[in-house]
């Protein structure tokens, strides 16, 4: 039997320091909603565990230059709790309180939910819609990537073993912009998503999109920014003719698997409904009725 | 195996204790300080049976290891009742019949306390939504949320208990 051991390192440097020296299989833990449910059933066997929660502004939410930067390690019902975030970033506030119960809210963090690298994460199609980025720390310093950067593979990301996300940051919103996010369960709570589909817009006073991301979760080994989606969007007004062409480019973009949540054919056809369902009401937020 | 010294407040009262780190905080409270109220129910974060309170938040004791308590304070079904006094959330559970087999109570209780905490007029969807990670597989929820949209109406002052 192996045995664990568990340091809470006070900087990040720390942190990293620990994680270069591990020998053996070394785990980084922030909220610990997926980390301690793979840990009792055995599918990981970590040496290490390092907890990044007494870090120094892993938990939080800052504005910046009309931006946000949040806390990696920051729980979901904090985002929920922060009034300007969720004004200026509904789509990816509503993702994040998706994730489990109120009793996961409470721990679940963005860096966990993105370095868990499920295809089905839900926060994540929103935060790359929202052209978010993610400050990776490790040896040879800080680098920042776009979030669809991080995860290559279910269960994978691009992250090396000794690189933690300190922080996530959300950039500034021009006027007229809006996002959201949707997902498809069989009941109301308390489930994994069967699709996922993130969007963001901005509009011109004339309520056309002149900028635009969608992307699509669970419909693929990674969650996807469907640039094509977005194509069918910019220029465009929300119309039939424009929904029906982002119907067509969500669909066209997955890649999905049959499983017990959706067959694949099933699977595709929500992604298409969903995209354009999301696209409605971040235009609705961004104004395109007023 | 090394045992890791932790002190944290639990239930108002100062607490150390030692525990291994692969032991949750529902493996530390139930075995290492006797407060067997919490239950273990799935322990993956599913059934809410383990809820406890971590500096004002609901939480799974079963999703929180027991290291990670250091310097944090703890609220657990031990903790709600005033001496011989129920909090108005276990007297509106007997009163309304609000259990069965009693094993999801305890989580339950202390779900509903953090609702009431946070929010004493909830309406019913609230109540609904913010106890769906709380899996009872018994009563089919009716009392349960009578019992809290009662006990809701206690602490706000507009009924006796």
């Amino acid at each position: 039997m192996t045995t664990l051991t568990y340091q809470a390192p006070a900087t990040v440097q720390d942190a990293v320091r620990i994680l270069a020296g591990a020998s053996g299989v070394a785990k980084v833990l922030a909220g610990g909603t997926d980390l301690l449910v793979q840990l009792r059933s055995g599918r990981v066997k970590p040496d290490l565990i390092v907890d990044t929660k007494k870090i120094p502004g892993m938990i939080g939410i800052r504005e910046v230059e009309g931006g946000f930067v949040i806390g990696a390690a920051t729980p979901g019902a904090v985002l929920g709790e922060h009034a300007a975030l969720e004004k200026a970033w509904p789509g990816v506030v509503e993702a994040a309180n998706l994730i489990g119960s109120t009793q996961v809210q409470g721990r679940a963090s963005l860096a966990g939910n993105l370095c868990n690298a499920s295809p089905a994460a839900d926060s994540v199609p929103a935060l790359i819609a929202a052209k978010a980025t993610c400050v990776i720390v490790g040896p040879k310093g800080q680098r920042e990537a776009p979030v669809e950067s991080i995860v290559i593979g279910p269960g994978r990301t691009s992250l090396t073993r000794d690189e933690i996300i300190t922080e996530f940051h959300l950039p500034k919103r021009p006027p007229r912009s809006g996002d959201a996010y949707l997902r498809f369960i069989p009941r109301t709570e308390m489930d994994i998503a069967v699709v996922g589909a993130g969007v963001s817009v901005t509009l011109d006073a004339g309520g056309v999109c002149r900028d635009a991301r969608v992307s699509l979760g669970a419909v693929a080994p990674t969650p996807l920014l469907v640039p094509e989606a977005a194509a069918a969007l910019i220029g465009h007004k929300l119309n039939q003719p424009t929904l029906d062409a982002l119907d067509a480019a969500a669909r066209k973009a997955c890649k999905p698997i049959d499983d017990k949540r959706g067959t694949i054919d099933y699977r595709i056809k929500v992604a298409g409904v969903l995209a354009r369902r999301a696209a409605a009401i971040a235009f609705e937020r961004a104004g395109a009725h007023r | 195996m090394s045992r890791t010294h932790v002190s944290a407040v639990i239930n108002g009262e100062p607490r150390d204790f030692l525990c291994e780190p692969q032991q949750t905080l529902l493996d530390v409270l139930r075995d290492e300080l006797n407060l067997t109220g919490s239950k273990e129910g799935c322990g993956s974060g599913d059934c809410g049976a383990c809820s406890v309170i971590l500096d004002g938040r609901l939480v799974c004791s079963c999703l929180m290891l027991g290291v990670e308590a250091e310097g944090h304070t703890i609220e657990t079904i031990e903790g709600l009742a005033t001496g011989s006094k129920l909090h108005p959330v276990q007297q509106k559970f007997l009163e309304h019949a609000a259990l069965q087999c009693g094993f999801c109570t305890p989580g339950l209780l202390v779900a509903s306390k953090a609702l009431l905490d946070r929010n004493p007029n909830p309406t019913e969807t609230e109540a609904r939504y913010w106890l769906a990670g709380n899996l009872c597989r018994c009563t089919g929820y009716d009392k349960v949320i009578r019992a809290v949209l009662d006990a809701a109406a206690v602490i706000r002052g507009e009924k006796s208990a």
